[in-house]
């Protein structure tokens, strides 16, 4: 495709250019009119309201409701993170460690729950952990509490159900990465005298860290944006910075605070994408799903 | 192997973070298929009760007509328009290919929130709002990306030679497209068109703030019905829906399995 012959290989590489951008155009046009001008529309609509203001953002910093729904999700995301982490990585290495058969298996007990709607594994939630629900009936049967505890309609509630969702985001590239560890690596610790543990924590787990990253990202930054598990299991207590978004729009029409808290989010987003990137490739992190 | 310690840990942690993984899925057909009007497991009795309820209230068939009428037109519309992207931005050298590849994945980069307010302004200037063809438009905006992402994985493994060999015999490049490359990239094709399916009947947060009166998807529906109060119907819909996932998960598996 790319022979150098002067003149005509010339014309026919510009019609070759002509014709991919026509074939990723009406794509990109969906693209471009239904995410990139919203996206640019709110960001618009965030400093502009009768003349430019500022008024939108100074609101964020100073008005307690504002902060402290920015605090609490970058406090739950990071939670949930840990949580996802500590529980995910036990069972990649698992997968990782077990014949092929049985590495599938674990897989696919990973990935079932990826393809049920998030709104029925919420359901699923309350109908766990709900005041007459499963878990305390069990509890209650087994004499093991007298009153039934409250493990929903609070930030306990939204953790649990968002870990959950969120845990093969976790999971598979972590799988991934270790999947690329030599095995010969430890054989070589474990011949040189270093005990399991020890070569574990020396070669393997640095050699994981590309995964660990990756994963990480990914679940903090979709933990950011969550806004189904906590708005139905949060109780309304747990506000997170999408349900400010949604309820500056819904409840108050404030359109101006809904735009200003939403472009601050998807910039926290941007910038650790931006930040991430300069570890690993993006690709890395985006090619999971 | 020996079975250490470390390792006995290691194989009890990971069942109880499957068993938590999967449970909740597992949950639901139980409930669903219970007689009883509030929660209780085990359930009482079996009952096909809920699914009763679903399939002759009105209501819900309508909201599942739109689920389907939508998933469906969002294939037919976000499959060739992801090949046709996916295609040039593996073939182009040019160097603007790479952002527009950027930009094709953006859908998965923007929270979800964010998009589905913006869509909602941008909508309410034009009356786009509670309507069929916005609804289907979003969603082929949030299906392209994995239409996208799963061609170009397909075109990976393909080499571009043959299809120059085609053209060389005489095939002309649509010919040649069909005839020699859609045939080996059939499977990621269909995988993509399956994700933009599964996307588009999942969908629940743009679709709470554009969708409204009779062109409601199931999902907004039930996500109202979840916020006011426990109903069992739901039960039955969730089971119905995670089935149909399932059902067409596997439809890929297989297919894969097939063609390599």
């Amino acid at each position: 495709m790319t022979t150098p012959v002067p003149d005509p290989s010339l014309r026919y590489q510009r019609r070759e250019h002509g014709l991919m951008l026509a074939l990723v155009s009406p794509a990109l046009l969906v693209i471009l009119l239904l995410i990139v001008m919203p996206v640019g529309w709110l960001a618009w609509q965030s400093i502009y309201h009768d003349g430019f203001t500022l008024e939108n953002y100074r609101r964020i910093f100073t008005e307690e409701v504002y902060w402290r729904s920015f605090a609490l999700t970058f406090e739950i995301s990071l939670a949930v993170t840990v949580l996802a982490l500590l529980l995910g990585y036990p069972v990649a290495y698992l997968a990782n460690t077990v014949p092929k058969g049985w590495s599938i298996l674990i897989l696919a007990l990973v990935v079932l729950p990826f393809w049920t709607s998030v709104l029925v594994r919420a359901y699923a939630w309350l109908a766990l952990l709900q005041r007459t629900g499963v878990i305390n009936q069990l509890l209650r049967y087994l004499d093991m509490i007298n009153e039934p505890l409250a493990l929903v309609h609070n930030t306990f509630g939204t953790v649990v159900a968002t870990v959950h969702i969120l845990l093969p985001f976790m999971v598979l590239p972590l799988y991934a990465t270790m999947q690329k560890i030599p095995s010969d690596l430890m054989q070589a610790g474990a011949s040189l005298g270093a005990s399991p543990s020890l070569t574990f924590v020396r070669v393997f787990l640095p050699l994981s860290l590309p995964g660990v990253i990756a994963g990480c990202t990914m679940v903090f930054v979709l933990c950011l944006g969550f806004y189904i598990t906590p708005e139905l299991l949060g109780g309304g207590r747990t506000v997170m910075v999408s349900m400010l978004v949604s309820r500056n729009v819904e409840l108050y029409n404030q359109f101006g605070a809904a735009s200003a808290v939403a472009v601050v989010l998807l910039l926290s987003v941007l910038l650790i994408f931006f930040a991430v990137s300069r570890f690993i490739s993006l690709d890395r992190i985006l090619g999971q799903k | 192997m020996r079975l250490s310690p470390a390792r006995i840990v290691l194989y009890v942690i990971s069942t109880l973070v499957l068993i938590y993984l999967i449970l909740p899925v597992l949950i639901i057909a139980p409930i669903s298929f219970s007689s009883a009007r509030f929660l209780t497991f085990p359930p009482p009795s079996f009952s096909l009760r809920w699914y009763q309820q679903y399939f002759s209230n009105p209501a819900w068939m309508q909201a599942t007509r739109v689920t389907l009428t939508v998933a469906f037109l969002t294939v037919l519309i976000a499959t060739p328009l992801g090949v046709a992207a996916a295609y040039a931005v593996s073939q182009s050298k040019q160097r603007i290919m790479r952002l527009i590849h950027m930009t094709l994945l953006l859908p998965l980069v923007v929270p979800i929130i964010i998009t589905a307010v913006g869509i909602f302004f941008v909508y309410a200037k034009v009356g786009m709002v509670a309507t069929m063809p916005g609804l289907v438009l979003a969603n082929v905006m949030l299906g392209l990306p994995y239409v996208v992402i799963s061609v170009l994985a397909g075109l990976q493994s393909f080499d571009p030679a043959q299809e120059m060999v085609a053209r060389s015999l005489g095939m002309n490049r649509l010919r040649s497209f069909f005839a020699v490359t859609l045939p080996q990239i059939k499977s990621s094709v269909v995988a993509g068109g399956i994700f933009a399916f599964i996307s588009a009947m999942d969908e629940t947060i743009v679709a709470l703030f554009i969708s409204g009166g009779q062109y409601q998807p199931l999902t907004k529906r039930m996500f109202t019905a979840l916020r006011d109060e426990i109903d069992p119907t739901i039960a039955a819909i969730s089971t119905l829906m995670t089935a149909a996932s399932f059902i067409l998960v596997l439809l890929t598996g297989t297919r894969q399995k097939k063609d390599g």
